[in-house]
């Protein structure tokens, strides 16, 4: 599905992923953590085409999207769920969901089912739903746009513990249809873990760790040692 | 369930207090007979205000040059009448193109950039095609314009009277007809998609628009517009002159939309006729200081009014009982 081969890049002229190669398998859910500043960030922000690339490869399929520009990559079936959010503050939650749709199994229908609460405010403008209700529109608004592959960008960060259960519980209805493969950056380990079945640990713009998430979750020790936790 | 389309096309429906503006615009021609010369300039007017408000009020797109394509439409509109081109309709309809086409030549400059080399870059546009129409006399009639024009009868039946029945109908037909066709635009996924790039370009890149593409379909729109207004303005006026392209124009038209209310499409309809009917009543009382009661009331909206003589409007009828305000 997704592969990056010897990817290099950062923000002007600055490298903050150095010679990165990763294989997503379709319909997996790999999670990256690490420490803050390690690169995972920006490693999205390199294949949705918004950081610097410098060197490397990313492929899709068989399509290389490396110099594309970042709506083609969408096209091409890249969806992203930014840190902070980015709803459209004056437009409806409808027309939020209007500008990024295209063909494929997530319709507005499917998507209201997911996110039960953003059918009942469907004509609420983006500016008036709560922190929990954004988050969930820009992962509502991603899944319309129907990508073959989810890029997600700390979607829990700054939400209050029940509104984080009531998002993950909608996110592993999302990643256990296996229709999709998701690529998740999440600073709660428990959350990444939770939701993932590979797990990635960076540092300093490099993966240090590559395994199982299952195997993670019974190894604290090495979440501790690689995390800088200790 | 109700779709993301029906949702659109809910918030965008026609609303009663709308049918009111309409029905009192057409009923200036009965109370005010002997108004109808100026009643017709502030519906040209409000015609250009509209086309400023598609890129700036629903796209983010600053204009500080919106009159060339104003001075197109017109010098083309009245070129056409004089060489025997007398049809108005068609004749209005090929000036918006010619102001669509010039839209589409200089946009690719205009919307590589955003802020404040954007206002620069429109304005310069602006300035070089005023200077290009003041020298280029033969074809522009240099400072004395194009006089003379003479039209066909309107749908070959309706004569252009002196006291200007014919043109009012005209103007308000131009207006109403390319009001609806905005407005459609809005309502539509593209008008949608136009204003999430105001709010943030870079997250319509990554959910898959083209933004220049978009943008530039945009610009020419408002273009055409732009240039039908001055068709008609030429028209109905029997004159095209160096002031349709001038700075001036340009900074009225961003004043009147001020005025009015940016991107909501009627603030076009309302900030026009404010701004013209003071200008008007202040020249009459100061031939030489209206100018000061204009800056006083664009000083007021700037700092009391952010939305405008209809965003007034609309947060005094939410007060009412009943009233929602948006």
């Amino acid at each position: 599905m997704l592969e990056l081969r010897n990817l290099t890049g950062g923000w002007a002229g600055t490298t903050v992923i150095e010679n990165l190669s990763l294989k997503l398998a379709s319909g997996d859910t790999t999670a990256i953590i690490g420490r803050n500043g390690v690169g995972k960030s920006t490693l999205l922000e390199l294949v949705v085409g918004r950081a610097e690339r410098q060197t490397g490869q990313i492929l899709l399929g068989d399509a290389d999207l490396s110099t594309r520009p970042g709506f083609k990559r969408a096209v091409a079936g890249i969806g992203y769920v930014p840190q902070e959010r980015e709803v459209f503050p004056s437009l409806t939650v409808a027309e939020n969901l209007s500008v990024a749709k295209r063909p494929g199994l997530w319709t507005e229908e499917r998507v209201y089912e997911l996110f039960p609460g953003l059918a009942h405010r469907r004509r609420n403008l983006g500016w008036q739903l709560s922190g929990g209700e954004q988050q969930m529109l820009s992962v509502a608004r991603a899944l319309i746009g129907n990508p073959k592959i989810l890029l997600m960008d700390e979607p829990t960060e700054g939400l209050a513990p029940v509104v984080v259960e009531k998002l993950v519980e909608s996110l592993r209805a999302v990643v256990g249809d296996g229709s999709l493969s998701v690529l998740l950056v999440e600073q709660s380990i428990d959350v990444a873990l939770d939701l993932s079945t590979r797990c990635l640990i960076m540092d300093r713009g490099r993966i240090v760790h590559d395994g199982p998430s299952a195997a993670l979750r019974e190894d604290p020790d090495t979440i501790a040692k690689l995390m800088g936790l200790e | 369930m109700t779709t993301v389309g029906s949702t659109l096309l809910e918030r965008h429906r026609v609303r009663p207090a709308e049918y009111v503006y309409w029905i009192a615009l057409a009923s200036v021609f009965f109370l005010f007979p002997r108004n109808l010369s100026l009643a017709t300039s502030i519906m040209v007017m409000s015609l250009f205000a509209l086309s400023l408000d598609l890129i700036l009020g629903f796209a983010g797109v600053v204009s500080f040059g919106h009159a060339a394509f104003f001075g197109i439409g017109s010098y083309c509109a009245a070129q056409l009448a004089l060489h025997g081109w007398s049809e108005p309709i068609s004749g209005a309809l090929i000036a918006g193109l010619a102001a669509m086409v010039f839209a589409l030549v200089v946009g690719p400059l205009v919307l590589r950039f955003t802020g404040l080399p954007q206002i620069m870059v429109t304005l310069a546009i602006g300035i070089i095609l005023y200077e290009a129409a003041n020298k280029a006399s033969s074809i522009t009639g240099g400072d004395d314009g194009l006089g003379g024009i003479k039209l066909m009868p309107l749908f070959g039946t309706f004569e252009w009277t002196a006291y200007g029945q014919t043109a009012f109908w005209y103007a308000f037909g131009w207006l109403l007809l390319l009001f609806i066709a905005l407005r459609i635009v809005i309502a539509s996924p593209f008008g949608v998609s136009l204003q999430g790039l105001r709010e943030n370009t870079l997250r319509m890149r990554f959910i898959g628009t083209p933004v220049f593409g978009r943008l530039l379909r945009a610009y020419a729109m408002s273009g055409f517009v732009a240039g039908v207004a001055g068709a008609v303005s030429a028209q109905v006026n029997k004159f095209a002159g160096l002031d349709m392209l001038s700075t001036d124009r340009s900074i009225d038209v961003l004043v009147m939309l001020i005025l009015g209310g940016v991107g909501k499409l009627y603030g076009a309809l309302i900030g026009a006729p404010v701004y013209m009917l003071v200008h008007h009543q202040a020249s009459e009382w100061n031939p030489f200081h209206w100018m000061f009661v204009v800056g006083g009331l664009l000083i007021f909206v700037v700092m009391f009014a952010r939305g405008g003589v209809l965003g007034l409007l609309e947060a005094g009828l939410g007060r009412l009982p009943g009233g929602r305000a948006q």
